[in-house]
Protein backbone atom coordinates (compact mmCIF):
# COMPACT_ATOMS: atom_id res chain seq x y z
CA UNK A 1 0.00 0.00 0.00
CA UNK A 2 1.11 3.81 -0.54
CA UNK A 3 -0.19 6.24 1.65
CA UNK A 4 0.49 9.93 1.15
CA UNK A 5 0.21 12.57 3.93
CA UNK A 6 0.26 16.34 3.40
CA UNK A 7 1.76 16.86 0.02
CA UNK A 8 2.86 19.85 -1.15
CA UNK A 9 4.16 21.14 -4.48
CA UNK A 10 4.63 24.51 -6.16
CA UNK A 11 6.01 25.63 -9.59
CA UNK A 12 7.32 29.18 -9.12
CA UNK A 13 4.48 30.98 -7.48
CA UNK A 14 2.18 28.66 -8.75
CA UNK A 15 0.81 25.95 -6.06
CA UNK A 16 0.38 22.64 -8.19
CA UNK A 17 -0.32 20.07 -5.07
CA UNK A 18 -1.95 21.65 -1.84
CA UNK A 19 -1.81 19.44 1.54
CA UNK A 20 -3.02 16.16 -0.16
CA UNK A 21 -3.17 13.30 2.02
CA UNK A 22 -5.06 9.84 0.69
CA UNK A 23 -4.06 5.97 0.05
CA UNK A 24 -3.30 3.45 -2.37
CA UNK A 25 -4.65 0.21 -0.89
CA UNK A 26 -2.39 -2.67 -2.07
CA UNK A 27 -4.20 -5.52 -4.75
CA UNK A 28 -6.61 -2.30 -6.05
CA UNK A 29 -6.75 -0.69 -9.17
CA UNK A 30 -7.19 3.28 -8.05
CA UNK A 31 -7.90 5.87 -10.32
CA UNK A 32 -6.73 9.32 -10.62
CA UNK A 33 -9.36 11.93 -11.76
CA UNK A 34 -10.09 15.45 -12.03
CA UNK A 35 -10.19 18.05 -14.22
CA UNK A 36 -7.20 19.17 -15.97
CA UNK A 37 -4.40 20.67 -14.19
CA UNK A 38 -5.68 19.42 -11.05
CA UNK A 39 -2.13 18.02 -10.17
CA UNK A 40 -2.77 14.18 -10.96
CA UNK A 41 0.45 13.63 -12.80
CA UNK A 42 2.13 15.52 -10.26
CA UNK A 43 1.22 13.56 -7.74
CA UNK A 44 1.53 10.48 -9.83
CA UNK A 45 5.38 11.66 -10.90
CA UNK A 46 5.78 12.02 -7.10
CA UNK A 47 4.59 8.46 -6.30
CA UNK A 48 7.39 7.25 -9.17
CA UNK A 49 10.03 9.31 -7.42
CA UNK A 50 10.34 11.65 -10.68
CA UNK A 51 9.63 14.44 -8.79
CA UNK A 52 10.43 15.32 -5.43
CA UNK A 53 7.42 17.53 -3.21
CA UNK A 54 8.23 20.46 -1.35
CA UNK A 55 6.38 19.53 1.69
CA UNK A 56 4.44 15.93 2.93
CA UNK A 57 5.35 12.25 2.97
CA UNK A 58 5.02 8.67 0.78
CA UNK A 59 4.93 5.97 2.68
CA UNK A 60 5.54 2.73 0.50
CA UNK A 61 4.58 0.04 3.19
CA UNK A 62 4.98 2.22 5.64
CA UNK A 63 8.39 2.98 4.91
CA UNK A 64 9.50 6.62 3.71
CA UNK A 65 9.83 6.19 -0.08
CA UNK A 66 13.26 8.48 -0.06
CA UNK A 67 14.51 5.88 2.51
CA UNK A 68 14.79 3.55 -0.39
CA UNK A 69 17.37 3.08 -2.80
CA UNK A 70 16.67 4.34 -6.24
CA UNK A 71 17.62 0.67 -7.62
CA UNK A 72 15.38 -1.17 -4.64
CA UNK A 73 12.89 0.89 -5.59
CA UNK A 74 12.59 -0.25 -8.92
CA UNK A 75 11.97 -3.27 -7.93
CA UNK A 76 8.82 -2.65 -5.90
CA UNK A 77 7.52 0.18 -8.49
CA UNK A 78 7.16 0.48 -12.14
CA UNK A 79 6.08 3.76 -14.04
CA UNK A 80 4.92 4.33 -17.18
CA UNK A 81 4.80 8.14 -18.49
CA UNK A 82 2.58 8.98 -20.89
CA UNK A 83 3.39 8.80 -23.82
CA UNK A 84 7.01 7.96 -23.49
CA UNK A 85 9.47 9.33 -25.98
CA UNK A 86 11.41 6.79 -26.97
CA UNK A 87 12.76 6.67 -30.55
CA UNK A 88 15.50 3.73 -30.06
CA UNK A 89 15.12 1.21 -32.56
CA UNK A 90 14.53 -1.76 -30.59
CA UNK A 91 12.63 -4.64 -31.18
CA UNK A 92 9.49 -5.30 -28.54
CA UNK A 93 11.36 -8.38 -27.24
CA UNK A 94 14.61 -6.25 -26.31
CA UNK A 95 12.28 -3.18 -25.10
CA UNK A 96 10.53 -5.81 -22.70
CA UNK A 97 14.34 -6.94 -21.90
CA UNK A 98 14.88 -4.02 -20.47
CA UNK A 99 11.64 -4.06 -17.76
CA UNK A 100 14.05 -6.93 -15.87
CA UNK A 101 16.76 -4.06 -15.94
CA UNK A 102 16.47 -3.27 -11.91
CA UNK A 103 17.35 -7.11 -11.22
CA UNK A 104 19.53 -8.24 -14.11
CA UNK A 105 21.38 -5.11 -15.03
CA UNK A 106 20.97 -5.86 -18.67
CA UNK A 107 22.36 -9.46 -19.18
CA UNK A 108 19.28 -11.39 -19.03
CA UNK A 109 19.00 -14.70 -17.23
CA UNK A 110 16.57 -17.67 -17.26
CA UNK A 111 14.16 -16.30 -14.64
CA UNK A 112 14.16 -12.33 -16.64
CA UNK A 113 13.67 -14.58 -20.19
CA UNK A 114 10.32 -16.57 -18.50
CA UNK A 115 9.04 -12.70 -17.13
CA UNK A 116 9.68 -11.11 -20.44
CA UNK A 117 8.31 -14.35 -22.10
CA UNK A 118 5.04 -14.41 -19.74
CA UNK A 119 4.92 -10.33 -20.12
CA UNK A 120 4.26 -10.48 -23.65
CA UNK A 121 2.21 -13.24 -23.77
CA UNK A 122 0.00 -11.35 -21.33
CA UNK A 123 -0.59 -8.85 -23.71
CA UNK A 124 -0.71 -11.12 -26.51
CA UNK A 125 2.09 -10.02 -28.04
CA UNK A 126 3.66 -13.06 -29.34
CA UNK A 127 3.24 -12.41 -32.81
CA UNK A 128 5.10 -8.80 -32.66
CA UNK A 129 8.29 -9.95 -30.94
CA UNK A 130 10.65 -9.32 -33.46
CA UNK A 131 9.07 -6.10 -34.43
CA UNK A 132 11.10 -2.73 -34.28
CA UNK A 133 9.06 -0.33 -31.65
CA UNK A 134 9.65 2.67 -34.00
CA UNK A 135 7.42 0.73 -36.48
CA UNK A 136 4.40 -0.24 -34.62
CA UNK A 137 1.12 1.48 -34.60
CA UNK A 138 0.40 3.82 -31.47
CA UNK A 139 -1.49 1.24 -29.39
CA UNK A 140 0.56 -1.43 -30.19
CA UNK A 141 3.73 0.66 -29.04
CA UNK A 142 1.87 1.43 -25.91
CA UNK A 143 1.08 -2.19 -25.29
CA UNK A 144 4.47 -2.78 -25.72
CA UNK A 145 5.55 -0.45 -22.95
CA UNK A 146 3.11 -2.00 -20.83
CA UNK A 147 4.67 -5.01 -21.54
CA UNK A 148 7.95 -3.76 -20.24
CA UNK A 149 6.69 -2.25 -16.96
CA UNK A 150 5.11 -5.67 -16.36
CA UNK A 151 7.82 -7.68 -17.29
CA UNK A 152 9.36 -5.42 -14.04
CA UNK A 153 7.36 -7.76 -11.54
CA UNK A 154 7.10 -5.21 -9.28
CA UNK A 155 3.94 -4.86 -6.68
CA UNK A 156 3.15 -1.96 -7.91
CA UNK A 157 1.97 0.03 -10.87
CA UNK A 158 1.87 3.62 -11.60
CA UNK A 159 0.57 4.47 -15.30
CA UNK A 160 0.43 8.30 -16.25
CA UNK A 161 -2.66 8.43 -18.52
CA UNK A 162 -2.14 4.68 -20.61
CA UNK A 163 -5.06 5.11 -23.24
CA UNK A 164 -3.79 8.65 -24.38
CA UNK A 165 -4.17 8.45 -28.23
CA UNK A 166 -5.77 4.83 -28.19
CA UNK A 167 -8.31 3.79 -30.52
CA UNK A 168 -11.24 2.06 -28.36
CA UNK A 169 -10.29 -1.56 -28.84
CA UNK A 170 -6.73 -1.07 -27.40
CA UNK A 171 -8.33 0.97 -24.78
CA UNK A 172 -10.65 -1.83 -23.30
CA UNK A 173 -7.44 -4.06 -23.85
CA UNK A 174 -5.01 -2.20 -21.51
CA UNK A 175 -7.79 -1.66 -19.15
CA UNK A 176 -8.72 -5.66 -19.30
CA UNK A 177 -4.93 -6.37 -18.71
CA UNK A 178 -4.88 -3.83 -15.73
CA UNK A 179 -7.88 -5.51 -14.23
CA UNK A 180 -5.90 -8.79 -14.97
CA UNK A 181 -2.87 -8.12 -13.27
CA UNK A 182 -5.07 -6.66 -10.05
CA UNK A 183 -7.16 -9.79 -9.58
CA UNK A 184 -5.24 -12.69 -11.09
CA UNK A 185 -1.34 -11.18 -9.69
CA UNK A 186 -2.10 -9.27 -6.92
CA UNK A 187 -0.74 -6.44 -7.94
CA UNK A 188 -1.15 -2.63 -6.83
CA UNK A 189 -2.07 -0.09 -9.74
CA UNK A 190 -2.27 3.57 -9.80
CA UNK A 191 -3.55 5.61 -13.03
CA UNK A 192 -4.36 9.01 -14.05
CA UNK A 193 -6.87 8.61 -16.34
CA UNK A 194 -9.19 11.02 -18.00
CA UNK A 195 -11.96 8.88 -19.15
CA UNK A 196 -14.51 8.43 -16.52
CA UNK A 197 -16.44 5.49 -18.09
CA UNK A 198 -13.17 3.73 -17.84
CA UNK A 199 -12.35 4.44 -14.66
CA UNK A 200 -15.91 3.67 -12.88
CA UNK A 201 -15.82 0.21 -14.61
CA UNK A 202 -12.21 -1.14 -14.12
CA UNK A 203 -10.87 0.61 -10.82
CA UNK A 204 -11.80 -0.21 -7.52
CA UNK A 205 -11.33 2.94 -6.05
CA UNK A 206 -11.15 7.06 -7.16
CA UNK A 207 -9.06 9.68 -6.08
CA UNK A 208 -10.49 12.91 -7.28
CA UNK A 209 -8.44 15.74 -7.40
CA UNK A 210 -9.21 19.78 -8.28
CA UNK A 211 -6.83 22.61 -8.61
CA UNK A 212 -4.02 21.22 -6.62
CA UNK A 213 -6.41 19.52 -3.34
CA UNK A 214 -7.78 16.30 -2.83
CA UNK A 215 -11.85 16.65 -4.15
CA UNK A 216 -12.80 13.64 -2.92
CA UNK A 217 -12.00 9.61 -2.79
CA UNK A 218 -13.18 6.20 -2.25
CA UNK A 219 -14.41 3.24 -3.79
CA UNK A 220 -16.12 3.63 -7.11
CA UNK A 221 -19.67 3.07 -5.55
CA UNK A 222 -19.49 5.88 -3.42
CA UNK A 223 -17.71 8.19 -5.16
CA UNK A 224 -19.06 7.82 -9.25
CA UNK A 225 -22.48 9.70 -8.27
CA UNK A 226 -24.40 12.32 -10.81
CA UNK A 227 -23.76 14.88 -7.88
CA UNK A 228 -19.73 14.55 -7.09
CA UNK A 229 -18.97 14.24 -10.49
CA UNK A 230 -20.86 17.45 -11.48
CA UNK A 231 -19.10 19.33 -8.38
CA UNK A 232 -15.82 18.02 -9.71
CA UNK A 233 -16.53 18.21 -13.50
CA UNK A 234 -18.89 21.24 -13.81
CA UNK A 235 -20.64 19.16 -15.67
CA UNK A 236 -24.08 17.75 -16.13
CA UNK A 237 -23.87 14.20 -15.61
CA UNK A 238 -26.58 11.24 -16.23
CA UNK A 239 -25.40 7.62 -14.70
CA UNK A 240 -26.91 4.89 -15.88
CA UNK A 241 -26.08 1.85 -14.25
CA UNK A 242 -26.56 -1.50 -15.96
CA UNK A 243 -25.87 -5.16 -15.33
CA UNK A 244 -22.39 -4.47 -17.66
CA UNK A 245 -21.57 -1.32 -15.06
CA UNK A 246 -22.08 1.99 -14.99
CA UNK A 247 -22.45 4.74 -18.30
CA UNK A 248 -21.69 8.60 -17.27
CA UNK A 249 -23.03 10.31 -19.67
CA UNK A 250 -21.73 13.67 -19.84
CA UNK A 251 -22.19 14.50 -23.59
CA UNK A 252 -25.45 16.70 -24.01
CA UNK A 253 -25.93 18.35 -20.55
CA UNK A 254 -28.95 19.70 -19.55
CA UNK A 255 -29.72 22.93 -19.44
CA UNK A 256 -27.03 25.97 -19.47
CA UNK A 257 -23.29 24.71 -18.82
CA UNK A 258 -21.39 26.68 -21.05
CA UNK B 1 27.20 -14.78 -45.61
CA UNK B 2 25.77 -12.49 -42.77
CA UNK B 3 27.43 -8.79 -42.29
CA UNK B 4 29.25 -9.58 -39.46
CA UNK B 5 31.36 -11.92 -41.18
CA UNK B 6 31.66 -10.01 -44.30
CA UNK B 7 33.26 -7.03 -42.17
CA UNK B 8 35.17 -9.59 -39.82
CA UNK B 9 36.83 -10.48 -43.57
CA UNK B 10 36.99 -7.31 -44.54
CA UNK B 11 38.78 -6.51 -41.16
CA UNK B 12 40.97 -9.16 -41.36
CA UNK B 13 41.88 -8.08 -45.31
CA UNK B 14 41.89 -4.58 -45.15
CA UNK B 15 44.79 -4.99 -41.92
CA UNK B 16 46.73 -7.28 -44.46
CA UNK B 17 46.79 -5.23 -47.38
CA UNK B 18 47.34 -1.62 -44.76
CA UNK B 19 50.54 -3.53 -43.65
CA UNK B 20 51.51 -4.12 -46.96
CA UNK B 21 51.36 -0.59 -48.37
CA UNK B 22 54.00 1.74 -48.12
CA UNK B 23 56.25 4.04 -49.49
CA UNK B 24 59.77 1.90 -48.37
CA UNK B 25 59.47 -1.41 -49.92
CA UNK B 26 59.28 -4.09 -47.72
CA UNK B 27 59.79 -8.21 -48.25
CA UNK B 28 57.56 -10.75 -46.44
CA UNK B 29 59.91 -13.20 -46.44
CA UNK B 30 62.67 -11.01 -45.39
CA UNK B 31 60.73 -10.50 -42.13
CA UNK B 32 61.13 -14.30 -41.38
CA UNK B 33 64.88 -13.80 -39.72
CA UNK B 34 63.00 -10.96 -37.16
CA UNK B 35 65.32 -8.44 -37.82
CA UNK B 36 67.04 -5.72 -40.30
CA UNK B 37 65.19 -3.56 -42.24
CA UNK B 38 62.03 -5.12 -43.36
CA UNK B 39 61.63 -5.95 -39.76
CA UNK B 40 61.77 -2.65 -38.36
CA UNK B 41 59.50 -0.75 -41.37
CA UNK B 42 56.90 -3.40 -39.57
CA UNK B 43 57.17 -2.82 -36.09
CA UNK B 44 58.35 1.08 -35.99
CA UNK B 45 55.98 2.02 -39.10
CA UNK B 46 53.28 -0.42 -40.02
CA UNK B 47 52.29 -1.90 -37.36
CA UNK B 48 52.18 1.02 -35.31
CA UNK B 49 49.93 2.97 -37.96
CA UNK B 50 47.83 -0.36 -38.41
CA UNK B 51 46.75 0.05 -34.82
CA UNK B 52 46.32 3.66 -34.66
CA UNK B 53 43.94 3.50 -37.36
CA UNK B 54 41.81 0.57 -35.85
CA UNK B 55 42.02 1.97 -32.46
CA UNK B 56 40.76 5.52 -33.56
CA UNK B 57 38.06 3.58 -36.10
CA UNK B 58 36.90 2.22 -32.88
CA UNK B 59 37.20 4.74 -30.37
CA UNK B 60 35.21 7.35 -32.42
CA UNK B 61 31.99 5.52 -33.23
CA UNK B 62 31.90 4.45 -30.03
CA UNK B 63 31.75 8.27 -28.68
CA UNK B 64 29.21 9.01 -31.12
CA UNK B 65 26.96 6.36 -29.86
CA UNK B 66 27.08 6.97 -26.25
CA UNK B 67 26.79 10.88 -26.74
CA UNK B 68 24.15 9.55 -29.04
CA UNK B 69 22.50 7.52 -25.91
CA UNK B 70 22.80 10.41 -23.52
CA UNK B 71 21.23 13.20 -25.90
CA UNK B 72 19.20 11.02 -27.57
CA UNK B 73 19.48 12.31 -30.72
CA UNK B 74 21.28 10.62 -33.74
CA UNK B 75 22.67 13.27 -35.19
CA UNK B 76 25.27 14.09 -32.11
CA UNK B 77 28.66 13.30 -32.54
CA UNK B 78 32.19 14.43 -30.95
CA UNK B 79 32.45 17.11 -33.92
CA UNK B 80 28.79 18.33 -33.70
CA UNK B 81 28.62 19.02 -30.13
CA UNK B 82 31.70 20.88 -29.36
CA UNK B 83 33.44 18.52 -28.08
CA UNK B 84 36.38 17.63 -30.67
CA UNK B 85 37.16 21.21 -30.85
CA UNK B 86 37.47 21.79 -27.36
CA UNK B 87 39.99 19.03 -26.86
CA UNK B 88 41.97 21.14 -29.56
CA UNK B 89 41.38 24.32 -27.35
CA UNK B 90 42.83 22.71 -24.47
CA UNK B 91 45.39 21.57 -26.66
CA UNK B 92 46.79 24.45 -27.25
CA UNK B 93 46.08 26.25 -24.15
CA UNK B 94 48.45 23.09 -22.72
CA UNK B 95 51.15 23.80 -25.56
CA UNK B 96 51.27 27.63 -24.38
CA UNK B 97 51.11 27.49 -20.34
CA UNK B 98 53.43 24.26 -20.26
CA UNK B 99 55.29 23.87 -23.92
CA UNK B 100 57.62 21.26 -22.25
CA UNK B 101 54.77 19.38 -20.92
CA UNK B 102 54.99 15.51 -22.01
CA UNK B 103 52.06 13.66 -23.83
CA UNK B 104 50.18 12.70 -21.24
CA UNK B 105 49.33 16.30 -19.83
CA UNK B 106 48.29 17.55 -23.10
CA UNK B 107 46.25 14.72 -22.93
CA UNK B 108 44.90 15.59 -19.69
CA UNK B 109 44.23 19.48 -20.87
CA UNK B 110 42.42 18.06 -24.01
CA UNK B 111 40.51 15.63 -21.73
CA UNK B 112 39.22 18.44 -19.38
CA UNK B 113 38.30 21.04 -21.68
CA UNK B 114 36.39 18.19 -23.81
CA UNK B 115 34.53 17.29 -20.80
CA UNK B 116 33.23 20.54 -19.37
CA UNK B 117 32.61 21.63 -23.39
CA UNK B 118 30.17 18.60 -23.72
CA UNK B 119 29.09 19.13 -19.69
CA UNK B 120 27.91 22.08 -20.82
CA UNK B 121 26.44 21.12 -24.53
CA UNK B 122 24.73 18.91 -22.27
CA UNK B 123 22.84 20.82 -19.76
CA UNK B 124 22.20 23.41 -22.92
CA UNK B 125 20.42 20.62 -24.60
CA UNK B 126 18.67 19.67 -21.89
CA UNK B 127 17.42 22.83 -20.81
CA UNK B 128 16.11 24.02 -23.94
CA UNK B 129 13.50 21.47 -25.65
CA UNK B 130 13.54 21.19 -28.88
CA UNK B 131 10.61 19.91 -31.29
CA UNK B 132 13.07 19.42 -34.27
CA UNK B 133 15.66 16.93 -33.97
CA UNK B 134 17.87 18.65 -36.28
CA UNK B 135 18.40 21.69 -34.11
CA UNK B 136 20.42 19.79 -31.48
CA UNK B 137 23.28 19.29 -33.54
CA UNK B 138 22.84 22.75 -35.20
CA UNK B 139 23.29 24.22 -31.61
CA UNK B 140 26.40 21.69 -31.17
CA UNK B 141 28.02 23.30 -34.16
CA UNK B 142 27.33 26.85 -33.77
CA UNK B 143 28.77 26.05 -30.03
CA UNK B 144 31.72 24.34 -31.70
CA UNK B 145 32.11 27.33 -34.08
CA UNK B 146 32.19 29.39 -30.42
CA UNK B 147 35.06 27.04 -29.48
CA UNK B 148 37.24 26.91 -32.17
CA UNK B 149 36.82 30.79 -32.89
CA UNK B 150 38.29 31.36 -29.80
CA UNK B 151 41.07 28.75 -30.22
CA UNK B 152 41.86 30.44 -33.05
CA UNK B 153 42.07 34.22 -31.77
CA UNK B 154 44.46 32.63 -29.00
CA UNK B 155 46.60 30.85 -31.31
CA UNK B 156 46.62 34.09 -33.30
CA UNK B 157 47.29 36.36 -30.44
CA UNK B 158 50.58 33.73 -29.71
CA UNK B 159 51.55 33.44 -33.25
CA UNK B 160 50.44 30.00 -33.33
CA UNK B 161 47.57 29.90 -35.67
CA UNK B 162 49.73 28.17 -38.83
CA UNK B 163 50.59 25.14 -36.88
CA UNK B 164 47.00 24.78 -35.05
CA UNK B 165 45.67 24.76 -38.95
CA UNK B 166 47.88 21.20 -39.10
CA UNK B 167 45.81 19.74 -36.32
CA UNK B 168 42.59 20.33 -38.27
CA UNK B 169 43.07 17.77 -40.20
CA UNK B 170 43.39 13.64 -39.21
CA UNK B 171 46.41 12.77 -40.31
CA UNK B 172 48.11 9.02 -39.82
CA UNK B 173 51.89 9.92 -41.56
CA UNK B 174 53.45 11.11 -38.70
CA UNK B 175 52.50 8.03 -36.59
CA UNK B 176 55.91 6.16 -35.67
CA UNK B 177 56.38 3.57 -32.93
CA UNK B 178 57.03 6.38 -29.92
CA UNK B 179 54.06 8.72 -29.95
CA UNK B 180 51.41 7.03 -30.73
CA UNK B 181 51.17 4.64 -27.70
CA UNK B 182 48.51 6.83 -25.40
CA UNK B 183 45.80 5.47 -28.12
CA UNK B 184 45.94 2.28 -26.41
CA UNK B 185 43.84 4.14 -23.60
CA UNK B 186 40.85 3.65 -26.20
CA UNK B 187 41.62 0.21 -25.27
CA UNK B 188 40.10 0.27 -21.91
CA UNK B 189 37.40 2.70 -22.89
CA UNK B 190 36.13 0.41 -24.74
CA UNK B 191 35.76 -2.23 -23.03
CA UNK B 192 33.90 -0.17 -20.19
CA UNK B 193 31.56 0.90 -22.87
CA UNK B 194 30.80 -2.19 -23.71
CA UNK B 195 30.32 -3.87 -20.07
CA UNK B 196 28.12 -0.53 -19.55
CA UNK B 197 26.14 -0.86 -22.94
CA UNK B 198 22.98 -1.65 -21.04
CA UNK B 199 23.02 1.34 -19.12
CA UNK B 200 23.29 3.64 -21.76
CA UNK B 201 20.92 2.01 -24.10
CA UNK B 202 19.07 2.51 -20.53
CA UNK B 203 19.60 6.53 -20.78
CA UNK B 204 18.77 6.61 -24.27
CA UNK B 205 15.07 5.80 -22.70
CA UNK B 206 15.19 9.10 -21.01
CA UNK B 207 15.80 10.34 -17.97
CA UNK B 208 13.05 9.11 -16.23
CA UNK B 209 12.44 5.70 -17.85
CA UNK B 210 16.23 5.15 -16.86
CA UNK B 211 15.23 6.30 -12.58
CA UNK B 212 11.90 3.70 -12.85
CA UNK B 213 14.47 1.33 -14.35
CA UNK B 214 16.33 2.22 -11.08
CA UNK B 215 19.60 3.87 -13.26
CA UNK B 216 20.98 7.11 -12.27
CA UNK B 217 21.45 9.94 -14.77
CA UNK B 218 23.56 12.19 -13.34
CA UNK B 219 25.91 9.42 -12.53
CA UNK B 220 25.66 7.14 -15.80
CA UNK B 221 25.51 10.34 -18.13
CA UNK B 222 28.38 11.97 -16.06
CA UNK B 223 30.68 8.26 -16.73
CA UNK B 224 29.67 8.09 -20.53
CA UNK B 225 31.07 11.99 -21.17
CA UNK B 226 34.48 10.70 -19.50
CA UNK B 227 34.48 7.82 -21.66
CA UNK B 228 33.62 10.16 -24.92
CA UNK B 229 36.44 12.69 -23.38
CA UNK B 230 39.27 10.17 -22.94
CA UNK B 231 38.71 9.41 -26.41
CA UNK B 232 38.55 12.25 -28.02
CA UNK B 233 41.44 13.60 -25.68
CA UNK B 234 44.12 11.04 -27.22
CA UNK B 235 43.08 11.07 -30.83
CA UNK B 236 43.14 14.74 -30.71
CA UNK B 237 46.32 15.18 -29.91
CA UNK B 238 47.60 11.75 -31.41
CA UNK B 239 46.00 11.76 -34.77
CA UNK B 240 43.85 15.21 -34.89
CA UNK B 241 40.60 15.35 -35.97
CA UNK B 242 38.24 12.72 -38.12
CA UNK B 243 34.97 14.47 -38.60
CA UNK B 244 31.47 11.73 -39.62
CA UNK B 245 32.96 8.67 -38.63
CA UNK B 246 31.30 8.99 -35.15
CA UNK B 247 27.96 9.70 -36.89
CA UNK B 248 27.57 7.63 -40.02
CA UNK B 249 28.65 4.60 -38.70
CA UNK B 250 26.27 4.21 -35.85
CA UNK B 251 23.06 5.48 -37.79
CA UNK B 252 24.09 2.88 -40.49
CA UNK B 253 24.44 -0.22 -38.05
CA UNK B 254 20.80 1.71 -36.37
CA UNK B 255 18.87 0.78 -39.56
CA UNK B 256 20.06 -2.61 -39.87
CA UNK B 257 20.48 -3.78 -35.94
CA UNK B 258 18.70 -1.50 -34.17
CA UNK B 259 19.40 0.00 -30.59
CA UNK B 260 20.55 -3.18 -28.48
CA UNK B 261 24.15 -1.83 -27.45
CA UNK B 262 24.98 -5.34 -26.35
CA UNK B 263 24.52 -6.34 -29.48
CA UNK B 264 25.23 -3.34 -31.86
CA UNK B 265 28.44 -2.27 -30.23
CA UNK B 266 30.84 -5.06 -31.83
CA UNK B 267 29.03 -4.32 -35.44
CA UNK B 268 30.03 -1.21 -34.55
CA UNK B 269 33.08 -1.31 -33.67
CA UNK B 270 34.20 -3.82 -36.58
CA UNK B 271 32.57 -1.48 -39.22
CA UNK B 272 34.37 2.14 -37.91
CA UNK B 273 37.49 -0.16 -37.84
CA UNK B 274 36.94 -0.81 -41.83
CA UNK B 275 35.54 2.00 -42.62
CA UNK B 276 38.92 4.38 -41.58
CA UNK B 277 41.30 1.47 -42.85
CA UNK B 278 39.79 2.05 -46.00
CA UNK B 279 39.86 5.59 -45.86
CA UNK B 280 43.71 5.38 -44.58
CA UNK B 281 44.60 3.01 -47.85
CA UNK B 282 42.53 5.74 -50.17
CA UNK B 283 44.87 8.42 -48.40
CA UNK B 284 47.82 6.56 -49.07
CA UNK B 285 47.44 5.00 -52.42
CA UNK B 286 45.35 8.33 -54.41
CA UNK B 287 48.92 10.35 -55.13
CA UNK B 288 51.19 7.76 -53.99
CA UNK B 289 54.15 8.35 -52.90
CA UNK B 290 52.78 11.48 -51.21
CA UNK B 291 49.45 11.07 -48.44
CA UNK B 292 46.35 13.19 -48.20
CA UNK B 293 45.71 13.28 -44.61
CA UNK B 294 42.96 11.31 -43.30
CA UNK B 295 40.77 14.00 -42.05
CA UNK B 296 40.17 14.90 -46.07
CA UNK B 297 39.27 11.44 -46.84
CA UNK B 298 37.39 10.24 -44.24
CA UNK B 299 35.48 14.02 -44.20
CA UNK B 300 34.40 13.01 -47.92
CA UNK B 301 33.53 9.38 -47.78
CA UNK B 302 32.02 10.09 -44.30
CA UNK B 303 30.25 12.91 -45.67
CA UNK B 304 29.06 10.79 -48.91
CA UNK B 305 27.58 8.10 -46.37
CA UNK B 306 25.49 10.38 -44.43
CA UNK B 307 24.37 12.12 -47.48
CA UNK B 308 22.74 8.98 -48.79
CA UNK B 309 21.38 8.15 -45.10
CA UNK B 310 19.39 11.05 -44.66
CA UNK B 311 17.84 11.04 -48.42
CA UNK B 312 17.27 7.31 -47.55
CA UNK B 313 15.32 7.95 -43.93
CA UNK B 314 13.32 10.76 -45.92
CA UNK B 315 12.30 8.44 -48.89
Amino acid sequence: MISVHNLSKRYGGRTVLADVSTRFPARQVTSLIGPNGAGKTTLLMMLARLLSPDQGEILLAEQPVHDIRLADYARRVATLRQSPGINLRLTVEELVGFGRFPYSRGTLTETDRHAVADAIEFLSLTPLRQAYIDELSGGQRQMAFLAMTIAQQTDCLLLDEPLNNLDMKHAVQIMRALRRLCDEQGRTVVLVIHDINFAANYSDRIVALKQGRLHFSGPVADTVTEARLQDLYDLDFDIVRSERGRLCNYFNPQGDWS
Amino acid sequence: MSIPSVLSLGFVLLCLVSLAVGVKPMAWHALLSLSGDAWTTLTASRLPRLAAVVLTGVGLPMCGVILQQIVRNRFVEPATSGGLDAARLGLLVSLILAPAMGTLGRMLFALVFCLAACALYLAIVRRIHFRNTVMVPVIGLMYGSVLSAIAEFYAYRHNILQSMQGWLLGDFSKIVEGNYEILYLTLPIILVTYLYAHRFTVLGMGEDMATSLGVSYAVTAGLGLLLVSVTVAVTVITVGTIPFVGLVIPNLVVLYYGEHLRHTLPIVALAGACLLLVCDLISRLLIYPFEIPIGLTAGSVGGVLFLLLILRRNR
